[in-house]
């Protein structure tokens, strides 16, 4: 029989993001970015959520990485880039000029694309970072960087071997390592730029097991160009084209029933 | 911005699915009016024909949901893709169903061999066939045109066929007081005029899975409907007393 009940196909169309229980940790507030005379953000506002996860997503050049950059204000090792509006931080403006820039990315850490071991050992990798902001006992840092390395479920695989070479790791391993050494610096957000990219379809699903243990306890964000990667470890999805937000919204609305044309043509393979 | 996908496969798989459940539904549509055909003719040979051919929808069902589960597989498809793929499912689900009850109603024909109830309690039935292939050839123009405002019209019209077949049911319900005899061919008549009912009620289902298809979102709207059968048995049995 036809009835209303019966037409049981799920769906969240139309959901309002259900605000309740959600702490904005980072707001993104009329955000514009330069690179030299180059808009290469326009009018940006965006939230980020704690114990959420957020995807970036987009075509090659709509901004996303560049969003990811201004979270730690990695842009200020370069010249001519400048960024105008808001990023608040726990409602403290973090592109504000008296910012202390390493407290800034001691908050806010960062997973590369291609892993970036330190050349030094794997013990060394996870204790660098500690040790530039805090200064412990031989057995508290231990403790730390076996904390680290559990964190990042890479301790099993190393725990007979700090002392080998951390470059000596398999991609995967090396990937975790550096997601370990952003973890030991007790972050309160993680920002994965493409994380899994230089990695197989293992190692990327072990990095996705990682940020799904991680995120209740850290703000992360995403970059990917792998958009069932996108739908698979987030919460929110962000799509981003030509410098613009185009779309934000809960991920399964994102992936099922987007508002916006663009967004449809993007996540179906339609573009252009 | 284009309304093809990058992947031209991906499109031709699309495609290929869509005219899988056109296909299906015209063999849907010709079943149904057959079935009725065999009913009103009595032509049992017809009817054993409308058996046979009711596998062809069946086997079409099942490549329907092979190649819908390997499109899935292999592309990973996303918002309207996989509504669009979803959508051929429960379609090819409810053709199958319509072709289940059109071949039930041949069945019926074969057993009512040699009785022969007044034409005027068949015309009751084929008054609903009319309107139930006027709604399944609407619908099935929506799907292919994706026509939102062509299947909400489906959807809404599916209260007059309701309507017929109550009439129907009283009618049928005075002849069996009347004489006992009746009462065979009178209970194998409903049960045909309840089987063109369904079909009604598949075509609006029907109706409702194009609207996701196209929109998204489930229908907010509560449906119109006639169908008080249930009401009238219960009054009969009142009267009885």
């Amino acid at each position: 029989m036809s009835t209303m009940a019966a037409f049981t196909v799920p769906t969240v169309a139309n959901a309002p993001i259900n605000m309740d229980g959600l702490a904005e940790k980072v707001a993104i507030r009329n955000l514009d970015f330069f690179y030299g005379a180059n808009r290469a953000l326009k009018d940006i506002n965006v939230s980020l959520y704690h114990g959420k996860v957020t995807a970036f997503i987009g075509p090659s050049g709509c901004g996303k990485s560049t969003l990811l950059r201004i979270l730690n204000r990695m842009y200020d090792l370069y010249p001519n880039q400048r960024a105008t509006g808001d990023v608040l931080l726990d409602k403290e403006n973090i592109l504000a000029p008296h910012q202390d820039l390493n407290l800034l990315r001691a908050k806010v850490g960062m997973v590369f694309q291609k892993p970036t071991p330190f050349p030094m050992t794997i013990f060394e990798n996870v204790a660098f970072g500690i040790r530039l902001y805090e200064k412990l006992s031989k057995s508290e840092l231990e403790g730390r960087v076996q904390h680290a390395l559990q964190r990042a479920a890479l301790w099993e695989e190393v725990k007979d071997k700090l002392g080998a070479n951390g470059q000596s790791l398999s991609g995967g391993q090396q990937q975790r390592l550096c997601i370990a050494r952003t973890v030991a610096v007790r972050p309160e957000v993680i920002l994965f730029d493409e994380p899994c990219s230089a990695l197989d379809p293992i190692s990327t699903a072990k990095i996705e097991e990682l940020i799904d243990e991680l995120k209740d306890d850290y703000t992360i964000a995403i970059v990917t160009h792998n958009m069932q990667q996108a739908a698979r470890v987030s919460d929110f999805t962000a799509f981003m084209y030509l410098g613009e937000l185009v779309e934000f919204g809960e991920t399964t609305k994102i992936f099922t029933t987007p508002n916006d044309r663009r967004t449809q043509d993007y996540i179906t393979g339609r573009f252009g | 911005m284009t309304d093809y996908h990058t992947t031209k496969a991906f499109d031709t798989d699309l495609q290929d699915l869509s005219r899988m459940v056109a296909e299906m539904g015209g063999l849907a549509e010709k079943l149904v009016a057959d079935s009725v055909d065999a009913l009103a003719k009595r032509d049992s040979a017809l009817a054993q024909r409308i058996t046979v051919a009711d596998a062809t929808i069946d086997n079409l069902q099942r490549e329907i949901e092979e190649k819908a589960v390997n499109t899935i597989a292999r592309r990973q498809p996303m918002a309207v893709d996989l509504r669009e793929i979803i959508g051929a499912l429960r379609l090819a689900n409810d053709l199958e169903r319509i072709g289940d009850l059109a071949k039930n109603i041949a069945k019926r024909v074969i057993a009512l061999n040699g009785e022969f109830p007044p034409p005027k309690l068949i015309r009751g039935v084929e008054h609903m066939t009319d309107l139930v292939l006027g709604q399944l050839k609407a619908v099935l123009d929506a799907y292919a045109r994706r026509d939102l405002s062509k299947a909400m019209a489906v959807w809404r019209g599916d209260e007059e066929i309701d309507a017929v077949c109550t009439s129907v049911f009283r009618e049928l319900l005075t002849y069996m007081l009347e004489d006992p005899r009746n009462i065979t061919f009178c209970i194998h008549l409903m049960f045909c005029a309840k089987n063109v009912e369904r079909m009604g009620d598949h075509a609006t289902n029907i109706a409702e899975t194009v609207h996701y298809v196209i929109d998204g979102r489930p229908i907010a709207d509560q449906r119109p409907k006639g169908d008080t059968t249930t009401l009238a048995a219960l009054k009969a049995a009142g009267a009885d007393r």
